[in-house]
């Protein structure tokens, strides 16, 4: 049976100058999958998600998501993702429920959706005794956690998540894990970049960007078998060895 | 637009939570317009004049008291000796020395005409300009009294022939320099403002990162430029309003004497072109930094070459093209003729077809340099 793709990227290139950033690259993307980037620091993987986000324009390659061209469409395409960058963007001068509201808001939700959504949320992430508090006085954890939910509040096809658990405690990662698990069942799709070797097993497919290209894409395990390996860590090893370009 | 309310609503509570810019945008301008009229003035009080009398005469000691009593001068001191006043000067106790020869009073009995000196120390170029020239309508003044004086004692033989000038200062009657200027300043402050925040705001989402978050969204460019705008649109009219009523006609005592709506009207236009100013500013600025020495570069500018302190006539031709394209003078004008003259809609219609054109193209510009897709 054809998988459904709602990414689908060929040749995709960015060039900064006389550098290279992202080189060609071919993917698609299925849906209901955990999509997973991977790659070393500079390897060039936020520069290719921020250029599928319509955040970058490509250089040359094309790209279709979630239907629509990323050239042409590029303001059909925002509506039908979400987006949760490396910095923490949301506004730390607003309570977690104004944060909710103004970002559900833009995406065009109604009234009444809104308030549901809101409820629903601050429930489900536990946090009622907070839902009046400036996002700043927020640990990290739950930032990130909030910063997710508020990505997927307008139900977007993909969302794409650029290191989201960075500089946060295993018990929150595991948590913001089973908030990811619950956007699939909701039917989106998750394009996740990530460090951590325990979250690239979490994925069902795995690319792996060394120096602007894609050096390998498959399932954790195929990976695993293909190295003759234990571990996603050696596979990272394996691979971000070869790289030629200096991280940063 | 449901999309514009979000916004708003967002806008203004990250203003009114902000307790350092919220006290800055209110207090700060009214502060200033009380402080700044007082050294805006341009009459020259207190001008330090050493006399030098070698003479020691009646008519010297009348024309000494003259000069002390007009009220700009004060006397340094009173002496007969050009050297010493001179090293006054040197030491800027002194701005003028009047040396007064020997035998002034008999040499003006005798031959009515007798010559004395005027030194003038112009460091201050504006203090010595105006300094020499009180003082040569003192000495005119005191000449015309000897003449006279002098006439009647010979039974009014030769009648005086000489044309007095009268003057009569129109819409500002006692050349009240206040009237004049503190319409203008608040022109200034409101400026000031309205760059300032209306530049930094942008900048600082991008500086936080949220503006990316904003970008991924599918909302309209315009519509995000419309939600950064008005707030401040809508502070730019509350800060002239407090200054205008509270300040310039509550403290100052200055009656508008045109249209308070036509003026009204006029700021409203006037803010859209600022604030287009500010937000071009923001759209080309990476950090706040940038954004507050451009926008500072432009608004020097702006005030300087605004016809505020010193007519745009004056200006050499090229200087004069400059503050053509600066829409502070525009307002400056525009603030002067209604409050001061009372000038109707058509005695500015000009200016705000002007404006108008400055608010298009500065917001559209804005508009168009403000990317989603980098």
């Amino acid at each position: 049976m054809e998988k459904e793709k709602v990414i689908s990227v060929s040749g995709l290139t960015k060039k900064f100058g006389d550098f290279t950033a992202v080189n060609g690259i071919t993917f698609d993307v299925y849906k209901g999958e955990i999509f997973g980037f991977l790659g070393a620091n500079g390897a060039g993987k936020t520069t290719a998600m921020r250029m599928l986000c319509g955040l970058l324009s490509p250089t040359s390659g094309d790209a279709t998501v979630a239907g629509f061209d990323l050239y042409k469409q590029t303001e059909k395409i925002k509506t039908k993702i979400g987006y949760m960058s490396q910095k923490f963007s949301l506004y730390e001068d607003l309570t977690v429920k104004e944060n909710i509201t103004f970002y559900g808001g833009i995406y065009g939700l109604g009234n009444r959706e809104l308030k549901f959504q809101s409820k629903r949320l601050i429930e489900s992430l536990g946090l009622q005794s907070e839902a009046n508090q400036l996002v700043g006085s927020l640990p990290l954890g739950w930032k990130q956690k909030l910063a997710f939910s508020v990505a997927v509040i307008h139900k977007p096809s993909i969302v794409f998540l650029d290191e989201p658990t960075g500089g946060v405690d295993p018990i929150t990662r595991r948590q913001f894990w089973d908030l990811i698990y619950e956007a699939v069942k909701n039917d989106i799709t998750v394009f996740v970049t990530t460090h951590y070797m325990d979250e690239a097993e979490y994925c069902n497919r795995i690319s792996m960007m060394v120096d602007g290209d894609i050096a390998a894409l498959d399932s954790p395990s195929n990976l695993k078998q293909g190295h003759g390996v234990d571990s996603m860590d050696e596979v990272f090893y394996n691979l971000a060895r070869t790289a030629k370009r200096k991280s940063d | 637009m449901r999309t514009l309310r979000f916004l708003l609503v967002k806008e203004f509570k990250q203003i009114f939570r902000n307790r350092t810019l919220l006290p800055m945008i209110f207090l700060m301008p009214l502060i200033q317009l009380l402080i700044l009229p007082l050294a805006a003035d341009y009459e020259i009080k207190n001008i330090n004049v050493y006399v030098v009398d070698h003479d020691k005469s009646t008519f010297s000691r009348d024309l000494i008291s003259m000069i002390i009593s007009s009220g700009y001068f004060k006397l340094v001191d009173y002496d007969s000796s050009y050297k010493r006043a001179l090293s006054e000067v040197e030491r800027n106790k002194a701005d003028l020395i009047l040396e007064i020869p020997n035998d002034f009073e008999r040499n003006l009995n005798r031959d009515r005409v007798q010559k004395v000196f005027i030194a003038i120390n112009a460091i201050n170029g504006t203090k010595a300009g105006l300094g020499g020239s009180y003082l040569s309508t003192i000495l005119k003044e005191f000449n015309k009294n000897i003449v006279m004086e002098l006439d009647h004692s010979f039974d009014g033989k030769k009648a005086l022939k000489r044309i007095d000038v009268v003057n009569s200062n129109w819409f500002n009657p006692y050349l009240d320099y206040k009237t004049f200027m503190v319409p203008a300043i608040l022109v200034i402050l409101v400026t000031m403002i309205g760059a300032y925040m209306c530049s930094l705001n942008i900048v600082k989402e991008k500086e936080i990162g949220t503006i990316e978050q904003i970008n991924v969204t599918p909302i309209k460019k315009h519509v995000y430029v419309l939600g950064k705008l008005i707030p401040f649109w809508i502070i730019g009219m509350g800060v002239f309003s407090i200054g205008f009523f509270v300040i310039s006609w509550g403290v100052y005592g200055i009656v508008p004497i045109g249209n308070i709506l036509l003026l009204y009207g006029y700021l409203a236009l006037y803010l859209v072109a600022l604030l287009g100013f500010g937000l071009l500013v923001s759209t080309y600025a990476e950090n706040q930094q940038q954004a507050m020495s451009v926008a500072f570069f432009f608004v020097m500018i702006f005030i300087l070459m605004s016809g505020l302190f010193t007519p745009i006539e004056s200006m050499p031709e090229w200087a004069k093209w400059i503050a053509k394209g600066n829409p502070v003078t525009y307002f400056i004008e525009v603030m002067r003729m209604v409050v001061l003259k009372g000038s109707g809609y058509r005695h500015i219609q000009n200016h705000f077809l002007i404006m108008m054109g400055f608010a298009v193209v500065l917001n559209f510009w804005a508009i168009a340099n403000y990317r989603k897709t980098s």
